[in-house]
């Protein structure tokens, strides 16, 4: 069950604002009923332009419901300019937090908000910049970019809990981690100067890299991986379970393990496993 | 508030029989059941006393009876317990829409050097046989088909489907997890050669579980260790639970026949009492050939997780089929298997009802339910039509 806070609870069991404004001065539509949630805001301007007016309707879960009524108690007296600065990270301190899986439910409000006041501009249902990498959340590179960058966000998952995409069929997550490694590795060859490592740490970092980061891949397959030695920059490696054996472990050392290893640690790691 | 328990295929409440019957081995008779002497033959006894009502309630002989600790050990055990004991064989034939425990684990097969074919369901939740029979091969180590199904209580032909399989020279297995204690099952008079089951499905304890073997079934050790179960399965007897669920098949098979006719008429009831006040209700699966306690009504243009929380609000718990309930980010796989469209999958809700649920009940909520879902509509975008975009300024 999902651990929500007294304040999201209290929004979704007596949500505000909620309904259409009739001839609003801006309407913002995001989500699908496939998608299982969706949001859909309006609002009215006052004679000194301010948010006289806002209401919404949300199909979704507790959340989706909580973090939209949450935006509108928020934009309340708001300029358009004002409002146009209210991010989903303002969303979740509004609500006390939300469960990491939930951020999508912000990134929604937000969404909604965004659209809106393109609404209000005249700037309605223009299509969304770039490429579609989630087919099934139609989630594009360009936001896939945006959230990384903004949020700072490091892994898969992260890109999924907040924008969905690749907790569909999975079948984009390869293309994810791409833009993932792509911009983190803009990140890293900004900041060249890395300092040396002295060998202790550096069979640290290895030690630590593995367990975060390639265990828990491997491990979703039955698979797993030792650490047997650090010669140099030689890696020495045990696969375990599924993976040993495994046609395709040779791939899944150089593709995967040593490629996250040359990111996360040193660029001149090699990666060899040992035999029995 | 009174708690009102409508989730039966999640757990059930352990029968207060079930829990006298277990205290004693967990307060005085604490011996190992391998020991030699008399105290810990107290624990033996209870052990093969249990064995006994188990294999009673099946229609099996208690030899054919291996207590495991859950209904997915279970099913581990009987498929790699048989692609083991057939290693030359790689091929598994299992359905679309099996608990996690098959499901998964042949996900897991498919990876790792084996074939397995998933058989499709049509709208109703029925099996395509010609499918499956279309798939046997020489190369078929095991067929494995679920009873029931949990989400929508709809049952399978296993016996008809076992026999045609055995034809093959084929081990067949079924998760009766959701079967046994509701249903009449008789292994003596079917072609079954392996049966999950799981206790605390059935008013015992969580934390054991059994698996059926047919005598002369090829078998392989899933669990090594010691000699307990015949060396079938090591590990010390979880001797109190296994006690707990002995008894709670003594229930089971003493109220049976009463329970399924007073289960579906309390559930008709919950069913056409809910579809005659509530709009855009839909029951997913068909709605003869089925548990006599589960239903599964999906409420179009809201959302599961919703309805569970304001639910929980009244003291009433269910289960859902949203992606918000499921952990993922898509809505249940039986119901995607069945074709029910995204509007109503992600709207779906199951109740699963227990000797323990009363008409007052049913009542309640066939009263508080219509207001719930009434005031999630009018939050929803999609109850009414949808308004375009002009732009203002």
């Amino acid at each position: 069950m999902w651990e929500y806070t007294k304040k999201v609870k209290d929004l979704f069991l007596h949500p505000k604002n909620v309904g259409v404004i009739e001839d609003p001065d801006g309407v913002g539509e995001v989500g699908s009923m496939a998608c299982g949630d969706a949001l859909k805001l309006t609002f009215k301007l006052d004679e000194i332009k301010r948010i006289k007016d806002v209401k919404f309707q949300t199909f979704g879960c507790a959340s989706a419901i909580a973090s939209s009524s949450a935006l509108t108690e928020m934009l309340k007296g708001k300029t358009i300019e004002e409002a146009e600065k209210i991010t989903n990270d303002d969303i979740v301190a509004y609500l006390g937090g939300l469960p990491k899986e939930k951020m999508h439910c912000s990134v929604m409000g937000q969404q909604a908000l965004e659209e809106a006041i393109a609404c209000y501009r005249g700037k309605p249902a223009t299509e969304k910049p770039g490429n579609i990498v989630c087919e099934c959340f139609g989630v594009t590179d360009v936001e896939i970019r945006q959230a990384l960058k903004s949020h700072h966000l490091t892994g898969l998952e992260d890109v999924t809990n907040y924008l969905k995409a690749g907790g569909g069929c999975g079948n984009c997550q390869e293309k994810i981690l791409e833009i993932i490694s792509e911009i983190h590795g803009l990140a890293t060859s900004a900041e060249k100067t890395k300092p040396q490592l002295t060998t202790l740490q550096k069979i640290h970092l290895i030690e630590d890299t593995l367990a975060r980061e390639i265990e828990p891949a491997l491990a979703k397959d039955g698979g797993g991986i030792d650490l047997i030695d650090v010669d140099g920059n030689r890696v020495l490696v045990k696969l375990r379970g599924a993976c040993s054996g495994c046609k395709v472990s040779k791939l899944t050392l150089k593709d995967f393990v040593e490629k996250k290893l040359r990111e996360l640690v040193v660029p001149e790691l090699v990666v060899e496993e040992v035999s029995e | 508030m009174k708690m009102i328990y409508l989730d039966n295929n999640a757990t059930t409440r352990v029968a207060p029989e079930v829990v006298d019957a277990m205290l004693p081995y967990l307060k005085d008779f604490y011996g190992n059941p391998s020991s030699m002497y008399e105290f810990a033959r107290k624990a033996e006894t209870a052990i093969e006393r249990a064995r006994t009502a188990l294999a009673a309630l099946l229609g099996a002989d208690p030899r054919e009876i291996i207590f495991t600790s859950c209904g997915t050990e279970s099913d581990n055990t009987a498929i790699w317990a048989t692609l083991r004991a057939n290693p030359d064989k790689r091929h598994v034939i299992t359905t679309r829409v099996e608990h996690a425990a098959v499901k998964n684990l042949g996900t897991f097969l498919s990876k790792n050097g084996y074939r397995v074919t998933f058989v499709p369901v049509d709208a109703k939740g029925f099996l395509d046989q010609d499918y499956l029979f279309d798939h046997l091969s020489h190369d078929t180590a095991i067929v494995s088909v679920m009873w029931a199904n949990n989400e929508t209580g709809v049952i399978f032909p296993v016996e008809e489907i076992a026999a045609q399989v055995r034809e093959k020279g084929v081990v067949f297995h079924t998760d009766a997890v959701q079967a046994v204690g509701k249903i009449p099952i008789d292994l003596g008079r079917n072609a079954i050669d392996m049966l999950s089951l799981s206790g605390h499905k059935l008013h015992g304890p969580k934390g054991i579980g059994a698996l059926y073997v047919r005598k002369g079934t090829r078998f392989s050790p899933f669990l090594i260790g010691g000699h307990q179960e015949a060396g079938r399965r090591g590990g010390t007897e979880n001797v109190a639970s296994i006690a707990g669920l002995g008894r709670a098949s003594e229930l089971a098979a003493a109220n049976l026949h009463g329970e399924i006719t007073r289960l579906r008429s309390l559930r008709d009831a919950l069913e056409t009492g809910i579809l005659e006040r509530v709009p855009n209700a839909i029951v997913n699966g068909d709605r003869q050939n089925r548990l006599p306690n589960t239903t599964n009504i999906s409420f179009e243009f809201i959302e599961g997780e919703s309805i569970l929380l304001m639910m929980d609000e009244l003291g009433i718990c269910a289960s859902s089929g949203s992606a918000c309930t499921s952990g993922s980010l898509e809505p249940s796989h039986v119901l995607r298997a069945m074709g029910v469209p995204f509007t109503a999958a992600h709207g779906s809700i199951r109740f699963s009802l227990s000797a323990y649920n009363t008409r007052e009940e049913i009542d309640y909520v066939v009263d508080r339910l219509p207001a719930v879902v009434e005031r999630l509509r009018e939050l929803s975008p999609y109850w009414e039509p949808a308004m375009a975009c002009k732009g203002r300024a």
